[in-house]
This record gives structure tokens, C-alpha cells and sequence, in this order.
């Protein structure tokens, strides 16, 4: 029985076998000793974190009950605001911001007195699959720290295997909180898009960006989804969650349940990826599901609209940082023209300028029709060709990367060859469905592999529940890393 | 060769909703700087925006009341270009599916002038240049404006103001905007192009942009009308350009040529939902649409026999006409409330802003209660007139300052002895009138007058005394 960290600790506080404050310092000291290999936190924030953590033991002293995340350390991706904490999508341009209010996110979390350890490392902007294109440097990857977390939240993702935070909050805009979860073998669940508010989290691609819990195991991922997701009269394109939370259906039997395989997922991936799905499917089959084989034409698209619409929304989305207001402001200039672009030039890394520059042009005049509004289009047809595949199937079972984490310094020598890493996680984005990461083996040289259960539009409690299922089935404890991080 | 003139606009207005239109704080004008502001409406990382509903009503009443067809779906874009004014580097408007399509204005010659569109839009912050710097105020940051568009259907200056006047009257009538061009609440973009008269092709168009005065874009057309035709006669080409109008040089001069004409690469703003607008809420919003001012003139002249110049006149400000109909409502002649209003009250309503806020101590309902007592003989004229002043200056009703006794009659006997005391008592007057000098029955009249309280009639009182004097 895979018992997640987070039901864990609970179980500490409320059996007073270690106090709030206890845990914390813990967790404040295992960061200490872990960071300087792992560079997941970008910021640690233990003043904070002993304050909330001194609220909860005063509740444990007057018997007071507590909600599941009360009191568990956890940590949150640098681009999740925060009031009165630097918040820079690892940035140089966002140097010393510090946001004058919470992201909804943030405030739901808080209000049950979630202890915030800290802010993590990301690619900057979100713009990256292996977190290094952060201005802090990547973070490593706790299982090899030769190779990245992954990213964008590679930081998230870290800390987490790591256990130097019980759980934290990543955001996902082409893949940013599976692909990491899976290269350092915990899981990582993107909402559907609208489930979680996006009020606060500094946009990369609005359309696209959900912010999704990072945990060790199923039923944490389903706790922390239950406690963020819900309307927001702050976003409007929020909807919240549909239905019942997703903890209560998590262990449910999946007798029946029909589990698709579409062979364009299996395209281009790794043997070891291949034979771990292929593995997956005879699990879920010892437990009654069914697998259903289809096919998805359209997923050869997915790549070319989600770099087109992405970064249009992108080169939009990033205008405002003109050194005027807030964040770095270059030291040397004549007028407001040369401060805006040296600002700029200074302020962004190579990755973000390429995006902004990507999406500048295929807004343009005389290109739009060609390249954005082709995207659009494709989209629809991404978006129908998965309604279709509902039609037959409850979940799609595919391969999370199609490859396991690389060796540091691989991305950026080739950021072609890392955006078609992407592959497998982008088409989720671009309909909005849910998807989540969870381990399903090692490769030879031990490094894990994630396997992602796809679910239709707000069904998060149909895919937790057979991601639940296969956990249980094959135990989760194998997959966590042991050299960093907090015994428990 | 005869050139003809044609001019369009585009006119952004100001709505006059109580907060903004993608946050709650205020929209209104003035405040200290940057202090009806919030993290929305300064763009600050990781806000998003959130559709003010109040907004689009307003919207769509400005498309009702100027004959638009309301679009059921609508959506919102991103105008990128960069200025410290806009804190995203984006404008949130709308670009090809507006709110309200396919108006027209009509002009007092019988002319249609064809509205494109009426989109919504959020207003920019403003630069303030001070000792020698710049500060921003994003106090105007995403205050509700509406983008009017017309057609280049405006033929010549006379009609491009009255076009700008009746928008502005429409606008405040049904009470989307106060239309204050100097408060920048109502600002117009004037395109003027010029051909042969009679031709249907159209020229090269230049745009006078930031007209914030009536006057100065009737000068601007005018200038750039000539300027235009006098380029042609010499045998050059209109530059397709935006322009400044000067107003101290009545001239215009280019902002930037079309090499360097921005391109704001539109597109739908992922953060906001589509707008629906259901049939039943236009007709809710048709409902609350009241008389136009033209149509309260026609009214005027036709049923309450008013001359068109005062019907004009009276409708023409929203509160006035409000308080004419209010006063003449149920009395035998609506010409006297017009009068008084047109007479004494625009005397103590100098500017256009005095009448458009029309703040006058007496009500409808006290100046409705001295038309009465004219009505029914009770008081003339004159007293009536300087009851009025009275009134006015007090805020009091009309029996504060006329009694009884006033508004007793006079009888023909009590005439005829004033009349005798009055030449009784005046012999240097009888004499001048016996002279020939016609004008001193006058100071005889206002001997009768002034003894009768204003009770009597003074046509009544010269001819008796006429008579007496013989």
C-alpha cells in the first residue's frame, strides 16, 4: 500500500511523534545540506515556514483537528506569486520582485497553513525542458546529479525526490510538471485547464499554463489537487473542480475501465520506455481494465502549434518587463527607448529572447495566416481528435519523455533536439485535458521512467484513480531516491 | 477643379461605469496619481483580467441608441505595442468581432452617417512631464472606453460637427458617458482625404489624431482639407500619415509616416471567455433607452408648438429637457416654460457645462406652480418675471413672494382711478406725451404697474391713459 508523504507526516503531527516545528527545521537543515547539490531552491524562506509552523503547533496543543496539508513543509515553482517572497521565474529581469499579493493558489494553501520551505528553481520564464535555462543554473537530479531534474519546474521536481519538501506546487505549459516528475520518479498531475486558478502565476502561455501538484505518490497528488483546484472569480477562464473530490474515487476497483494506447505516443521513444509501457498495460490488464489500441493522426501537429501558439502568447505575455515599474533595470542609458531594449537585452536568457522573437513573428503581418492562425485551426482538430478518442477509451495510457533524463549541459547545445522532447506531454496542453506522471521503472543506467495516464476534460478523478491502481499494484517506495533529503 | 471633402471618425468615449473595466477600482476622473490603482489595472505579473459585465451594457446602449446590431459573440484581443502608458505593452480590445456593428447617426440635413463599429476597450495611464522628467499616473489605466468608428461619409466641416455634437448629446442622454472633450472624456480621430467633386473613388486619407475641441477639429479639417487640395493642384500626392493639429499655428504636422506604422499584431486575449449576449438582454437594454434628443425636438415642434430653435435648444441637454417637460406638463401654454427656461434660467447658465449640469434652485414642479397661476390669469407677465428671479435666487415657492391680494384681479374701476392718479401725479409726463414724445406713456405705465403690484395689464393701462390725457 503506497502510503504517500504527505498522509504520512499528518500521522506524525497529529500522533504528536514530531512537532510542526520539529518537522520544519528538519526539512530547513536536509535543505541546507541538500541544496548545494540539487539547486532546487532558489530562495528558502525559513522564517516563514517556522511562523506557520509555530500556528499549527499551538492548534495541535488545544487538540485542534487538522486538514491533510496542515502543516506540511512544502515548497512552490518561483513563478506561483507570493506576497512579500521574490518571486522571479528565475529571471534576472524579475531581480528582487517581490509581489504585492498571493496567488489564489497560494492563499488556499496558506489558509490551512501549508509551511512554505521555500521558492524552487525553474527554467526562466517556464521556457525550457530541463530547468537550465533558469539564471540560478539548473537544478540536478537527486537520483544522478549529473543529469537535470527536467524541467520547467525542475526545481519542484527535485526537491521533492529529493525530499527536502514533502510536496509542491509546479505549473504546466507544454509538460513542465510531468516531464520532470517523471525524469526524477515521483509524480507530477496538470490539471485540466481551468480547474486550477492561473491568478498568479506569471504567465508563459496563458492558454496553456495550469498549475498542478508535484508529490511522492497518488494520493498526495489527489489531496493537494482537491485542496487548489475550485472557481476563481479572479480567472475567468477558471471552471474549478467537476464532481466529488478525487481522494473519495481514488481506490476505486478498475474492473472494466478502458485503457487506450495510441501508437503515435510509442513513435520515437526509447526501447526501455517502450517495454515499461508495454509492462504498464499487463498490470492494468491483472486488474481487469481492458486496453484499447487507436490511432491519433494528428498528434504529428502537436509540436509545430504548440511552439507557434505558445510563443505567440509569449512574446505578448513578457512586454511588460520594461525595467519601468518593477525588476532589473539596466544602469546605463540616453532615454526611455535604450532603457526599455538594454533592459531587455540584460534581463532575458537566450531560451526566453528565441521565444519572444518566435512569437513576435508569427503574429506579424503577412504571417499570421501562415503560421498562428493555421495553429489555431490544427488545435481544433488536436482538441476533437481526443474528444474522439474518449469516445472509445476511459484513460490514454502513453509514455511521459521519450527518453529519461540527460546528461546536464545536452539541452542547451541543441534546443531543437530538447523541444521535440516534448512531444509526448504537449498535446495534453493543447486540449486542456488532464495528464499525470507516475513512475513505472527504471532504465539501465537507473534512471526512471514515467509512464501518463490522459484523462477527457475534468475527469482528474479517472485518471488519479487508475494511476492509484497501478501504484498499488507495483509499490511506490522502490521509486524514491535515498541519498538527500529528510528520514522519516 | 471643385474638391469635396471626406472625413470619418473614430471617437473613443469614456464610460462613466462606477469601476473599471477589468478590475474594481475607481474610474473616477482625477484622484492623486497612482492611487486608483490595483495590481490588475498596473499589469503586474500573474494578474489576469476580469470583464466588468456593467461595461458591455453600457456598450451595447450606445449601440442601440446609434442603430447598431448587437453581436450575440463578441471576444476580446490583445493590441500589442509598447509605451510606458501601458503597463501589459498590450491594449485589451476588440479587433474583429466587436460588440456592435452596422450604425448610423443621422444629421439634421436628412444624411446618414454610417457607423462600422463600436468596440470596447481598456484606456491607457498618462504621462505626466515635469522639471524634467516623466511620470506615469495609471489612474486612467483600464478605465472603460468605447471606440466609435464611423464610415467616411462626413462631406464637409458643418457636418463633421454637428456629427460630433449629436454623438456627444446621444452619449449623454442615455448616460454612458459625460462627453467632457477637455477631461479627455470624449477624444476624436479625425481621417479627412479629398476628390473631385463627384467622384466615388475615395483618396489618400491622413488622420488628425487627439482632437479634444470642437472647434479645433472643424479648423484641423478645414486646414487639412486645403492643404490636401492645394498638394493635388501643384501636381503632388497626399502621404497616407498620422498627424498632430497645432492649435496655436492651426496647423498639422506629421507623427510618423507610414514606414513606421505599428503593427500591433493582434490577437484574441487567451485570459478573457467569449462574450455572450442573449436577445433577451438587448431588448431588456432597448427598454432603457430613452427619447433621443432629436426626437425630443421634432416632439417639441410638433405637439407642444415650440420654434425649432428653442426646441433645439432645450433638448439639446438632458437635464434641461428633463426639467421642460416636467414644468410644462399639464399647463395650457408649454411655450411659457420654454420661455422662462430659454429667458431667465440659460441668463444664469453662461457656459456649456453650466447647462449640461444644470444646477438650479428652483424645481419643475415650483416654476410648473407660476405657469398655473399665468395660466390662469392669476398673475401677469411681468410679475411673473420677477417672481421668477426671485424664485431662482431663493430656491423658494411662488407664494413666498406673491399673496392674495396679488393675484386678485384688478377690475376695470380700480384701473381706470390708477390710471387718473398716474396723470394726476405725473404732470411733466402728460406734458412730454402731449409734446409728442411717445415714450413718456411709458413712465405713466409704470406708474400703474408699480401701484397694482405688476396686477395690472399693461397694454389695458396705456390705452386708458392714452385716452385719459386725450
Amino acid at each position: 500500500m503506497a502510503e504517500g508523504i504527505i498522509t504520512h507526516l499528518g500521522g506524525m503531527l497529529e500522533n504528536k511523534e514530531i512537532s510542526c516545528t520539529e518537522l520544519t527545521e528538519k526539512y530547513i537543515s536536509a535543505i541546507d545540506s541538500a541544496n548545494g547539490d540539487l539547486n532546487a531552491y532558489v530562495k528558502v524562506t525559513p522564517d516563514e515556514a517556522l511562523a506557520a509552523a509555530k500556528t499549527v503547533d499551538e492548534k495541535i496543543a488545544k487538540g485542534e483537528k487538522l486538514d491533510p496539508l496542515e502543516g506540511i513543509p512544502m515548497t512552490l515553482k518561483d513563478n506561483i506569486s507570493t506576497k512579500g517572497i521574490e518571486t522571479t521565474c528565475c529571471s534576472k529581469i524579475l531581480e528582487g520582485y517581490k509581489p504585492i499579493y498571493d496567488a489564489t493558489v497560494w492563499s488556499a494553501l496558506k489558509a490551512k497553513n501549508a509551511v512554505l520551505l521555500g521558492k524552487t528553481n525553474m527554467d526562466e520564464f517556464a521556457m525550457g525542458s530541463s530547468c537550465e535555462t533558469s539564471y540560478f543554473g539548473g537544478a540536478a537530479n537527486p537520483h544522478d546529479i549529473t543529469r537535470v531534474a527536467g524541467g520547467s519546474s525542475g526545481g519542484v521536481a527535485s526537491a521533492v525526490g529529493g525530499n527536502i519538501a514533502a510536496y509542491g506546487l509546479g505549473s504546466d505549459t507544454g509538460g513542465s510538471i510531468r516531464q520532470p516528475a517523471s525524469f526524477c520518479g515521483i509524480v507530477g498531475l496538470k490539471p485540466t485547464y481551468g480547474a486550477v486558478s492561473r491568478f498568479g502565476l506569471i504567465a508563459y502561455a496563458s492558454s496553456f499554463d495550469q498549475i498542478g501538484p508535484v508529490t511522492t505518490t497518488v494520493e498526495d497528488a489527489a489531496i493537494v489537487y482537491d485542496a487548489i483546484s475550485g472557481y476563481d472569480k479572479m480567472d475567468s477562464t477558471s471552471q474549478g473542480r467537476k464532481g466529488e473530490p478525487t481522494v473519495a474515487s481514488l481506490k476505486n476497483d478498475i474492473k472494466g475501465m478502458k485503457i487506450g494506447i495510441a501508437d503515435e505516443y510509442l513513435d520515437g521513444v526509447s526501447d526501455e520506455i517502450r517495454t515499461a509501457i508495454e509492462k504498464a498495460c499487463s498490470v492494468y490488464e491483472s486488474l481487469g481494465a481492458q486496453i484499447v489500441r487507436f490511432k491519433l493522426p494528428s498528434l504529428k501537429y502537436a509540436l509545430p502549434v504548440y511552439y507557434i501558439l505558445a510563443c505567440a502568447e509569449a512574446s505578448s505575455n513578457l512586454g511588460r518587463y520594461d525595467g519601468i515599474r518593477y525588476g532589473y533595470r539596466t544602469s546605463n542609458y540616453k532615454d526611455i527607448n535604450e532603457m526599455v531594449c538594454k533592459t531587455r537585452s540584460e534581463g532575458f536568457g537566450a531560451e526566453v529572447k528565441r521565444r519572444i522573437l518566435l512569437g513576435t513573428y508569427v503574429l506579424s503581418a503577412g504571417y499570421y495566416d501562415a503560421y498562428y492562425k493555421k495553429a489555431q485551426n490544427l488545435r481544433g482538430s488536436i482538441v476533437s481528435a481526443f474528444k474522439n478518442a474518449f469516445g472509445s477509451c476511459d484513460v490514454i495510457l502513453a509514455p511521459t519523455v521519450p527518453n529519461t533524463a540527460f546528461k546536464k549541459g545536452s539541452a542547451i547545445s541543441d534546443p531543437i533536439q530538447t523541444y521535440l522532447t516534448d512531444i509526448c506531454t504537449v498535446p495534453v496542453n493543447i486540449a486542456g485535458l488532464p495528464g499525470i506522471s507516475i513512475p513505472c521503472g527504471f532504465d539501465g543506467e537507473g534512471m526512471p521512467i514515467g509512464m501518463q495516464l490522459i484523462g477527457d476534460t475534468f475527469c482528474e478523478s479517472t485518471i488519479l484513480n487508475a494511476a492509484w491502481q497501478y501504484e498499488n499494484a507495483v509499490g511506490a517506495e522502490v521509486f524514491r531516491s535515498s541519498s538527500y533529503g529528510v528520514k522519516l | 477643379m471643385q474638391y469635396e471633402m471626406v472625413a470619418g471618425f473614430e471617437t473613443h468615449v469614456e464610460l462613466a461605469t462606477n469601476t473599471k473595466i477589468f478590475c474594481s477600482c475607481t474610474t473616477q476622473f482625477g484622484g492623486d496619481p497612482n492611487t486608483h490603482c490595483c495590481p490588475i489595472c498596473i499589469g503586474l505579473p500573474g494578474v489576469l483580467p476580469k470583464l466588468n459585465r456593467e461595461v458591455v451594457r453600457f456598450a451595447i446602449r450606445a449601440g442601440l441608441a446609434t442603430n447598431c446590431h448587437i453581436s450575440n459573440i463578441s471576444k476580446m484581443d490583445r493590441k500589442n505595442y509598447c509605451y510606458p502608458d501601458l503597463p501589459k505593452a498590450y491594449q485589451i480590445s476588440q479587433y474583429d468581432k466587436p460588440l456592435c456593428e452596422n450604425g448610423y447617426i443621422q444629421l439634421s440635413n436628412g444624411r446618414k452617417i454610417r457607423l462600422n463599429r463600436i468596440h470596447i476597450e481598456e484606456d491607457a495611464g498618462k504621462l505626466i512631464h515635469k522639471r524634467g522628467d516623466t511620470y506615469i499616473d495609471y489612474n486612467r489605466g483600464g478605465v472603460p472606453l468605447i471606440e466609435i468608428v464611423s464610415e467616411p461619409d462626413i462631406r464637409s466641416v458643418e457636418e463633421a460637427k454637428e456629427y460630433v455634437e449629436r454623438l456627444q448629446q446621444i452619449m449623454r442622454f442615455i448616460g454612458v458617458s459625460d462627453c467632457r472633450m477637455q477631461e479627455g472624456s470624449m477624444r476624436c480621430d479625425v481621417n479627412v482625404s479629398v476628390r473631385p467633386a463627384g467622384s466615388d473613388k475615395l483618396g489618400t486619407r491622413t488622420e488628425i489624431k487627439n482632437m479634444n475641441s470642437i472647434t479645433f477639429i472643424g479648423r484641423a479639417m478645414e486646414y487639412e482639407f486645403n492643404r490636401q487640395v492645394e498638394l493635388i493642384e501643384s501636381g503632388g500626392e497626399v502621404e497616407q500619415q498620422t498627424l498632430r493639429y497645432n492649435d496655436a499655428e492651426n496647423t498639422t504636422s506629421p507623427m510618423r509616416g507610414k514606414e513606421d506604422a505599428n503593427d500591433y499584431r493582434y490577437f484574441r486575449d487567451p485570459d478573457l471567455v467569449t462574450i455572450e449576449v442573449s436577445d433577451e438582454e438587448v431588448d431588456e437594454l432597448r427598454k432603457t433607452i430613452p427619447e433621443l434628443p432629436f426626437e425630443k425636438a421634432e416632439r417639441y415642434v410638433s405637439e407642444l408648438g415650440l420654434s425649432e430653435k428653442d426646441a433645439a435648444n432645450i433638448a439639446k441637454y438632458r437635464k434641461i429637457a428633463e426639467y421642460f417637460e416636467a414644468a410644462s406638463d399639464g399647463v395650457k401654454n408649454p411655450k411659457t416654460a420654454a420661455n422662462f427656461i430659454i429667458g431667465q434660467i440659460f441668463r444664469r447658465l453662461e457656459t456649456e457645462d453650466d447647462k449640461e449640469s444644470f444646477e438650479i434652485r428652483t424645481t419643475a414642479e415650483q416654476l410648473k406652480e407660476l405657469i398655473k397661476l399665468i395660466d390662469e390669469g392669476k398673475i401677469k407677465n411681468n410679475l411673473a418675471k420677477t417672481t421668477l428671479e426671485k424664485m431662482l435666487d431663493t430656491g423658494k415657492p411662488v407664494t413666498e413672494f406673491v399673496s392674495e391680494s396679488d393675484m386678485a384681479d384688478l377690475d376695470e374701476n380700480a384701473l381706470a382711478e390708477l390710471c387718473k392718479k398716474a396723470v394726476e401725479s405725473n404732470p411733466k409726463a402728460v406734458e412730454d406725451f402731449k409734446k409728442g414724445k411717445q415714450k413718456a406713456v411709458k413712465s405713466l405705465v409704470g406708474f400703474v404697474m408699480k401701484e397694482s403690484r405688476g396686477k395690472a395689464d399693461a397694454a389695458a393701462a396705456e390705452a386708458l391713459i392714452i385716452e385719459i390725457i386725450g
